[in-house]
């Protein structure tokens, strides 16, 4: 390659690589928007039943690999922190729910799966990613958000879940 | 040149993707039909790839075969 | 016989760059068959692909055409043989964030051509996920000799250059453009195929030299694909190919394709292709006398052609019982007959006729691939 071209070239692709880097968490104080959904159960449950504990928002779909894979470790969260005041709800964002139920199935989970086919809380909360994890305080505040999931990063939610179990409602 | 000018312009584009925010017209959570497997470009690359072997061994175009994306856009 | 066509093993390279998530670990084993034109071809192949810690991916092919050629050019010019390519290939793939960066090495070899690739790509999905840009570079090598003459040895250089962009345009439409350039210098042609001139002393009327080539070769491909989720459970697909290249080859290539699945564990999918082109500017198939130009070619993969493909697959998915390694399993079987007509190429084997009133000629090939597919 020309002499004039290699330079530029290699900024652009350095540029290029370091603006991919993406984006893990934010810090929010604002009130987590509530909701009241159907559970597999077929019974309602909203976000302001769970006041008071520390409560994770999960939203997944069954099409969507690296939600699949993310179950098992918030399975296994789940059941540690549940008696200290840990609450959880994954969101399916899927149409219908035969493809959901048929991996639940075969993936059993203990938390609750709640069902929002029409999409109207993942725009309420702006799910930009999936799976997207959600972690609301005590007070019903949204405090962190994890968009995407990686193998290993559950020691972050472990984190910050063990952080805000130690605040006072 | 051209073929330079031509990295050298997509290049340009490839970084211009890590700063933009545009607002997606299909949501992540939208993608359900998109990440179906049959919605791939490419199901099964061992077949497609003898194909087109088959093909441009015996035809005198060649090229542009490939496309990469769609999907779950997950993570 | 250099039968296969150098630029052909490209192609075995996988190429898998979907950024934000590595495709699944996956190994496929395939025997294909290939019987047409007095040509029979077979051969098992085989790809593996692993990724690690969900940020790297490793790859290894292996194939193998086994072929048993008594094809038009054989047969009128030389005598039926055997012979066997073997290619090898290797893969990296590292991801991060939603950049996906990939290496391909292959190597093919058979008793009088060896050629070697490598292959660099880069991949991004950028605006919300829904564009994927892929910029790729392959290089090649190849080595070119002669069975029965120990002091040939020539070479072929080969750059391409190529880029892919696909677009997700609604929530049941994805469409893809993709540009490629291709670049060859060195010994185009073949060592042993024949051009032929009106002999008026041969017994026949016609006699045979050595075809001649140029140097260099530049192609450019453009295509346009969009594939589109139905109203129900099924997929319809369209392509469009532009070709050009500086031997003033002319290709348009148009397909279309419908999946559907059936049931939970089949998917049946049919498709129908069509691809036009016209003749290298210094083709012929019968030259008015010896020596006619500075460059001459017979090759029907460059004469004025058209081939007509339709194809169906049948796919099995299922749990194996016995290979508990295995998440999920399929059996696949595909076919297709294509139909290859020549507008100025002659079949020789018809004697007897004044040279260049040979009917033109035509055959139907058929190819088939069985293979089995594990995800672990």
């Amino acid at each position: 390659m020309n002499r004039m071209y290699s330079f530029p070239t290699a900024l652009v692709a350095a540029a290029m690589v370091a603006l991919a880097w993406p984006v893990l968490a934010s810090d929010a104080t604002a009130p987590a928007p509530a909701f009241t959904l159907t559970s597999r159960a077929g019974k309602p449950v909203s976000l302001a039943d769970l006041k008071g504990q520390v409560v994770m928002i999960n939203f997944w779909a069954s099409w969507c690999g690296p939600c699949r894979q993310e179950f098992p470790a918030l399975d296994e969260m789940y059941r540690k922190y549940k008696p200290m005041g840990f609450e959880m709800v994954a969101i399916n964002v899927e149409s219908e729910k035969a493809d959901a139920e048929r991996f639940l199935g075969a993936t059993p989970v203990s938390f609750q799966i709640l069902f929002d086919p029409d999409n109207k809380v993942s725009g309420s909360y702006g799910v930009s990613a999936m799976p997207t994890t959600f972690l609301v305080d005590r007070q019903g505040r949204l405090r962190w958000q994890h968009r995407a999931y990686k193998p290993g990063d559950e020691a972050a939610y472990i984190e910050q879940i063990r952080a805000m179990l130690r605040e006072k409602s | 040149m051209r073929p330079a000018r031509l990295v050298l312009a997509a290049l340009a584009l490839l970084a211009t993707g890590g700063c933009s925010r545009v607002e997606p017209w299909v949501k992540p959570y939208e993608r359900e039909n998109l990440a179906d497997p049959i919605m791939s470009w490419d199901r099964d690359p061992i077949s497609s790839s003898y194909m087109l072997h088959v093909y441009e061994s015996r035809e005198g175009a060649r090229g542009a075969a490939g496309a990469a994306g769609g999907g779950c856009g997950c993570n | 016989m250099q039968l296969i066509r150098r630029i052909a093993l490209l192609v075995l390279l996988p190429f898998a760059a979907v950024a934000g998530v590595l495709p699944d670990d996956r190994a496929d084993l395939m025997y294909h068959y290939y019987d047409g034109g007095g040509v029979t071809i077979d051969g098992p192949s085989l790809l593996v692909r692993k990724k690690f810690a969900e940020k790297y991916a490793v790859d290894a092919s292996y194939y193998v055409d086994m072929v048993s050629s008594a094809s038009i050019d054989v047969i009128t010019t030389a005598s039926p043989y055997k012979e066997e390519r073997t290619q090898y290939g290797v893969g990296f793939e590292y991801l991060r964030g939603k950049v996906t960066y990939t290496a391909n090495f292959s190597n093919s070899s058979e008793n009088d051509y060896t050629a070697d690739t490598a292959s660099l790509a880069i991949s991004q999905d950028m605006f919300g996920d829904l564009t994927t840009v892929s910029l790729y570079f392959t290089r090649g090598w190849d080595d070119v000799t002669r069975r029965g003459d120990a002091t040939f040895a020539e070479k072929v250089d080969r750059r391409i250059y190529g880029v892919d962009v696909s677009q997700i345009a609604t929530k049941k439409l994805i469409v893809g453009l993709s540009f490629e350039t291709i670049t060859e210098e060195g010994f185009l042609n073949n060592p042993y195929r024949q051009v032929r001139f009106v002999d008026p002393d041969a017994a026949l009327g016609y006699s045979y030299e050595p075809e001649r080539y140029p140097g260099t070769r530049t192609g450019n491909a453009l295509a346009i694909r969009g594939r589109w989720y139905l109203p129900y459970r099924a997929a319809i697909e369209g392509d469009y190919r532009f070709y050009t290249d500086t031997w003033d080859i002319l290709g348009h290539t148009a397909e279309v394709s419908y999946t559907q699945p059936i049931f939970d564990e089949w998917t049946f999918d049919v498709h129908a292709r069509f691809y036009t082109q016209n003749s290298a500017e210094f083709y012929s198939d019968l030259y008015p006398r010896e020596n006619f130009q500075n460059f001459l070619a017979r090759d029907k993969e460059l004469a004025s052609m058209t081939s007509m493909t339709l194809g169906f697959g049948l796919a099995y998915e299922f749990k194996p019982g016995r290979l508990e390694f295995l998440d999920k399993a399929a059996l696949n079987f595909r076919f297709d007959r294509i139909h290859f007509d020549y507008d100025d190429f002659r079949d020789l084997r018809v004697t007897g006729v004044p040279p260049g009133s040979e009917p033109l000629y035509n055959f139907d090939a058929d190819v088939i691939r069985l293979f089995f597919s594990g995800w672990f």
